[in-house]
């Protein structure tokens, strides 16, 4: 048997993501790069909660923060993650079609966090002179939320990637745990936003 | 907590085991021959800790030994297979037990001595001094006294001295092996506190035990350890000491006009104000130049033309003044003794 | 494809075989020649250090430079010549241990090992490039934030760089481990070498982000104007200290716990004994890996946590002695009772019992918090991580290398040399660092240039020195023998040393998909269950079939010196953002080669069971 067989069955199996050994290793694989993220944005965390109150006289956090925006953006980023897990379904059931759509979904509601978080970042910088230089609360909070800025647009970056190269040939064996992995990345983004929002933007407004 | 640990010590004592660590190192200088409460603290604290040790690889050292000696496959045994063993539940369990036994022992004296150690709160203060690191060098600031020193820190014998410390520019440490343990100068707000407390009087080493630069290994200062009565005369003598007094020879009154139009912007002489250099006010009884050079008028000379020689990336400037220049400040910084106590009555 | 390429034998076909490798053995080649050059170079670091401190108030180097030898030479040390050579005996021996026929992601072992590769060249380009990074291998800040020069910078981007290749490593054989067993191998029938593996890449896996994380706060510090660092705006020191040791104590047993699986699976082949309390080994290592994360304050007695952090840093540093304790005697009983062969690899295996017990020893003097007061920062403190990092990982990699050279290189390595060169690396060991503890109590602290005359610490010292040269000599024969053996040597067959794991069940080196037909493992010691049943191997699990193998590739290379040049970029770009180029161009680089992996698909290929039949493994 060639690989092009193996790799596009007949049936397609109920779990396509993990019918290979290849698949099995980036499913697993991923969980534990996942782990290695998790004490990545803990350190930064733990970054920030030391330094939060480190304004160095400039504006601090209570008079900083509008709970408005982020609360928005928030429900922009649960929502993707909820279409994201639409699109995993359909994977499933094998219709690549609906698959894609609830994919560009998700990158949509990506766009549109991104677009919100460059704009809150503008208005600290230009109402209140609060930049990454300006205090060590500054350089945290930068840091802390700049990652994962920087992680969502990798992730966009990402599916868009795996949506255009497999466009034409649909779902197989071979990219099928590449989607699930992309998705399994974008929850976790997730996760994350929800221990921003708590941490740094609730707390930082109560006090 | 110390009766406890006298009784330990005693039964050592008989041992050799404290005689050969104490023919180790200099006087005033090594860990092993402590003179203050703190070292004397930590010395039973590592006596304990070796002999619980020691036993520990007597034990694993018979059994290797045994086991080297009579398991090692001799002539004519090539072919012999021994029996292949699982383990031995009773033997496991009596070396997980053991070790836990035994590190409890430890454990409990450490805490204490931890917490011993930490007892700096300041309403038992009668004597406070806020201690300054800064590359290569070490500020002393008595509070409540309006004296600063710096390189020779004077305490009174027998009585507790309660240091804050903190660093004006990167991480120092501060440690006087004889008498205490080390702790860190951090600079912002991390300010750590610990005490001394010299049993004999003494001059004693100190050093900077965290790496802070190329100097780190000259930034040494010495603590001075007089008696209560000597240190209530020097305290007295320095506060009473005039930062503008007139010398003596005229050629240490031009060395005085030399230092105050070239020195005076990071040296201060008195308490007030605080320069960014150390404090001059008795340099004229420091037992070293810049903490390791004979106090010499050549070498005074010396370092003034260029300090870098001596400590490799310390920020005095080299050539503020001509060679006649600086022999005239070597002369009038020499005259600079306020107080009739000086190191030499701590021995 | 590698066998075709293999087989036109020229320089270059052989230079880009390596370049492009995806096979796990030949990563192991390549990460053992390159931590062994980065380890000699280490080496030289040290003998200068040593050198200058020969006698009192000596001036061989100067104040500057020593503070830079002695960065390189902890830096080199733990980052460019430990982790790289455990990283080989991981890639020569795991997948064989447990009958795989490669790792999970040949292509990211690959990558990991060229990430390691420039991060290493980075960090040594600094040398020629104004000078090296001068802050200590721990580079507390603010001292390396304001280190003048790019020194600094040199160590930020170097380890940046190979820290992600060692995390990508270790993810790698954590899947591996987890997916890739061998038919009937459970967890509990895995070898010693294989567990500790196993722990150690989770260890990486959770340690490296850490430091990942502090390194880019002093990146941005130094090159991008962030102010975590600078208290003046509000930033704190002790965070570097923190995260550096969050990381920095699991490393500690990121390097030990792989040397104890040398150790297990040296004595017991040695003793033709099954290990003593094989699941108490097992539990003991996990255990220690756990603890592993529990202690990094230990580092930091005298920092100022306050008595109550210092007194449970202190109590959970101690715990971690007990399942130590737990090894060293289930190795002593190992050998009780058995058939003991002093080959070299087990004169070092016996040499470590000692020597790592009065490492282990002083560890626990270590943790008596107060009485760190007096040890933090001194010669005794180099006394004990020299006593646990030269007498345990180094012995374990040469105790490795002598036990596993032949399923490497094909040839056992010679015995004679082998001993002639341990001796005077054993001899010379003890007394290098015995007397530093003795230094440390006398009051030298660690990091001096310079210690003055009249503070006693003259002899001690000059002691030190002589030991450094006997070590010195010991590492020479050894590399003798290496050339001797490749030499003079003859063939190695597939079992030199009655082995009882599943890599002595393939020629020696084993063909390059390793095993024919996946072996069936009927317990622990698969291979020795089947010799003392009278069998001359493994018994298959599978009939004779197609072999699927991954492509070569040179995106790795490709994507690391991509990075290599990026990295250049970020250094230079405080001085004139015209340097950002630099940037530019290697991240393009690094993208462009993730691009091109991504949307090429690389399906592999299959060596067909015609030609394993008629090749019988010669292909």
């Amino acid at each position: 048997m060639s690989n092009e067989d193996i790799l596009n069955p007949k049936q397609m199996p109920r779990e396509p993501e993990k019918a290979t050994l290849e698949g099995k290793n980036k499913f697993i694989g991923f969980w534990f790069f996942l782990g290695g993220e998790t004490v990545l944005f803990a350190s930064l965390f733990g970054t920030f909660l030391a330094l939060r109150n480190s304004t160095a006289g400039g504006p601090g956090t209570e008079e900083l923060f509008g709970l408005e925006l982020v609360f928005i953006m928030t429900m922009l980023l649960l929502t993707s993650s909820l279409t994201s897990v639409y699109a995993m379904y359909h994977m499933k059931n094998n219709d690549f079609g609906k698959m894609q759509v609830w994919l560009g979904v998700t990158v949509a509601l990506g766009l549109a966090f991104l677009g919100g978080e460059l704009y809150e970042f503008n208005h600290y910088i230009h109402e209140y002179e609060f930049t990454f230089r300006s205090s060590a609360l500054g350089s945290s909070f930068y840091t802390l939320v700049g990652f994962h800025g920087g992680h969502v647009l990798f992730g966009l970056l990402w599916i868009v990637t795996l949506m255009v190269r497999n466009a034409k040939r649909g779902l197989n064996l071979y990219n099928a745990p590449k989607f699930y992995i992309a998705s399994l990345y974008w929850h976790f983004i997730d996760v994350v936003w929800v221990f921003i929002f708590t941490v740094v933007y609730l707390m930082g407004k109560v006090g | 907590m110390k009766g406890w640990m006298g009784k330990f010590r005693a039964l050592f004592m008989l041992g050799s085991l404290s005689l050969i660590l104490s023919g180790c190192g200099v006087e005033k200088l090594s860990a092993l021959k402590p003179a203050g409460y703190g070292a004397e603290l930590l010395y039973d604290l590592m006596i304990l800790s070796i002999a619980i040790m020691i036993f520990v690889f007597i034990v694993v050292m018979a059994i290797y030994t045994f086991v080297l000696i009579r398991y090692r496959r001799k002539k004519g045994q090539e072919d012999y297979i021994p029996k292949q063993t699982e383990g031995n539940k009773v033997l496991e369990i009596i070396w997980t037990v053991i070790p836990i036994i035994l590190l409890l022992v430890l454990a409990v004296p450490t805490v204490q001595a931890v917490f011993d150690l930490a007892e700096t709160s300041s309403d038992k203060a009668d004597i406070r001094i806020d201690v300054t690191s800064a590359q290569f060098w070490w500020q002393f600031d008595y509070a409540g006294e309006e004296i600063s020193t710096s390189q020779d820190l004077y305490i009174p014998k027998g009585k507790r001295v309660y240091l804050t410390m903190k660093s004006a520019d990167v991480i120092h440490s501060f440690w006087v092996p004889s008498i205490a343990g080390k702790i860190d100068t951090n600079p912002g707000d991390n300010e750590n506190t610990m005490y001394l407390e010299a049993n004999e009087e003494g001059v004693y080493w100190g050093q900077c035990a965290e790496l802070c630069g190329p100097s780190h290994s000259l930034m040494d200062f010495r603590v001075v350890v007089v008696s209560p009565e000597e240190y209530e005369q020097w305290v007295k003598d320095m506060k009473n000491a005039d930062p503008e007094a007139k010398p003596e020879t005229t050629v240490a009154q031009e060395g005085q006009k030399i230092f105050q139009n070239n020195c005076m912007s990071c040296h201060a002489i008195g308490a007030q104000p605080k320069g960014v250099g150390p404090n001059l006010t008795n340099f004229g009884d420091r037992s070293k130049v810049a903490g390791i050079l004979e106090p010499t008028k050549e070498n005074i000379v010396d370092w003034i033309l260029n300090p870098n020689e001596h400590k490799p990336g310390n920020s005095m400037p080299p050539n503020l003044v001509n060679k006649e220049e600086a022999g005239k400040v070597a002369e009038y910084l020499m005259q600079l003794k306020p107080s009739e106590i000086t190191p030499e009555d701590a021995k | 494809m590698s066998t075709a390429v293999a087989q036109k034998k020229g320089f270059g076909a052989f230079i880009w075989d390596y370049l492009t490798t995806v096979d796990h053995k030949k990563i192991a080649h390549l990460y053992l020649v390159s931590g062994g050059l980065f380890f000699l170079m280490g080496g030289l670091e040290a003998m200068i250090i040593r050198i200058q401190l020969m006698k009192p108030d000596n001036e061989f180097i100067s104040a500057g430079l020593y503070n830079e030898m002695i960065t390189m030479h902890g830096t080199t040390m733990i980052f460019l010549a430990a982790m790289p050579l455990l990283f080989a005996l991981m890639n020569a021996v795991v997948p064989l241990q447990i009958g795989a026929r490669d790792v999970a992601f040949p292509f990211l072992n690959s990558l990991g090992f060229w990430l390691f590769f420039f991060g290493g060249v980075i960090l040594n380009f600094s040398w020629f490039m104004g000078g090296a990074p001068d802050a200590g291998w721990t580079a507390y800040a603010p001292l390396s934030t304001t280190s003048p020069g790019h020194g600094v910078d040199f160590y930020v981007i170097g380890l940046q760089i190979s820290g992600a290749g060692t995390l990508i490593g270790g993810i790698n054989f954590l899947v591996t481990i987890v997916n890739m067993r061998a038919p009937g191998m459970s967890y509990m029938r895995m070898p010693l070498f294989t567990w500790t593996i196993f722990v150690t890449s989770t260890l990486i896996l959770f340690a490296f982000p850490a430091l990942t994380v502090g390194l880019f706060l002093m990146m941005f510090d130094r090159m991008f104007g962030s102010v975590f660092f600078d208290v003046a705006a509000g930033g704190n020191v002790i965070i570097w200290e923190h995260l550096f040791w969050i990381f920095g104590h699991p490393e500690v047993y990121i390097l030990i716990l792989p040397v104890f699986g040398v150790f297990s699976e040296v004595f017991a082949t040695f003793s033709k004994k099954r290990l003593f309390g094989y699941s108490a080994m097992v539990f003991a290592t996990v255990l220690i890996g756990f603890l592993g994360f529990m202690v990094w304050a230990h580092h930091m007695f005298t920092t100022g946590m306050g008595p109550v952090a210092n007194s449970i840093f202190a109590v959970t540093t101690m715990a971690i002695a007990v399942p130590t304790g737990i090894k060293i005697f289930n190795w002593l009983f190992t050998m009780w009772g058995g058939s003991i062969k002093m080959t070299s690899a087990m004169l070092w295996s016996v040499a470590f019992i000692p020597t790592f017990t009065i490492g282990g020893m002083t560890g626990v003097m270590l943790a008596v918090a107060a009485a760190d007061y007096q040890y933090h920062d001194t010669y005794f403190v180099v006394a004990h991580f020299h006593y646990v990092i030269v007498g345990g990982v180094v012995f374990g990699i040469f105790a490795a290398l002598h036990y596993w050279w032949p399923k490497m290189f094909g040839k056992v390595l010679n015995e004679k040399l082998g001993k002639w060169a341990f001796w005077p690396f054993f001899i010379g060991f003890h007394l290098t660092f015995f007397i530093q503890h003795f230094l440390g109590l006398m009051g030298m602290p660690r990091r001096y240039w310079k210690f003055l005359e009249g503070q006693g610490l003259a002899t001690g010292n000059l002691i030190s020195t002589i030991g450094a040269f006997f070590m010195a000599l010991g590492v020479i024969i050894f590399l003798w023998n290496v050339i001797y053996t490749a030499v003079k040597e003859p063939k190695a067959s597939a079992d030199p040393f009655d082995g009882r794991t599943l890599e002595w069940s393939i020629a020696s080196p084993p063909p390059f998909y390793n095993f024919k037909q996946t072996p069936l493992v009927r317990g622990l010691d698969a291979l020795w269950i089947e010799k003392s049943e009278g069998k001359k191997g493994m018994t298959p699990a599978e009939p004779l079939g197609d072999i699927h193998m991954p492509n070569g590739s040179i995106l790795p290379f490709v994507m690391s010196f991509g990075l290599f040049i990026a990295g250049f970029g970020f250094i230079y770009q405080v001085d004139n953002p015209v340097w950002l180029s630099l940037v530019f161009i290697g991240m393009g680089i690094l993208l462009g080669a993730m691009f091109v992996r991504s949307v090429k698909d690389d399906l592999g290929y299959h060596i067909h069971k015609e030609d394993l039949e008629k090749g019988d493994g010669q292909l």
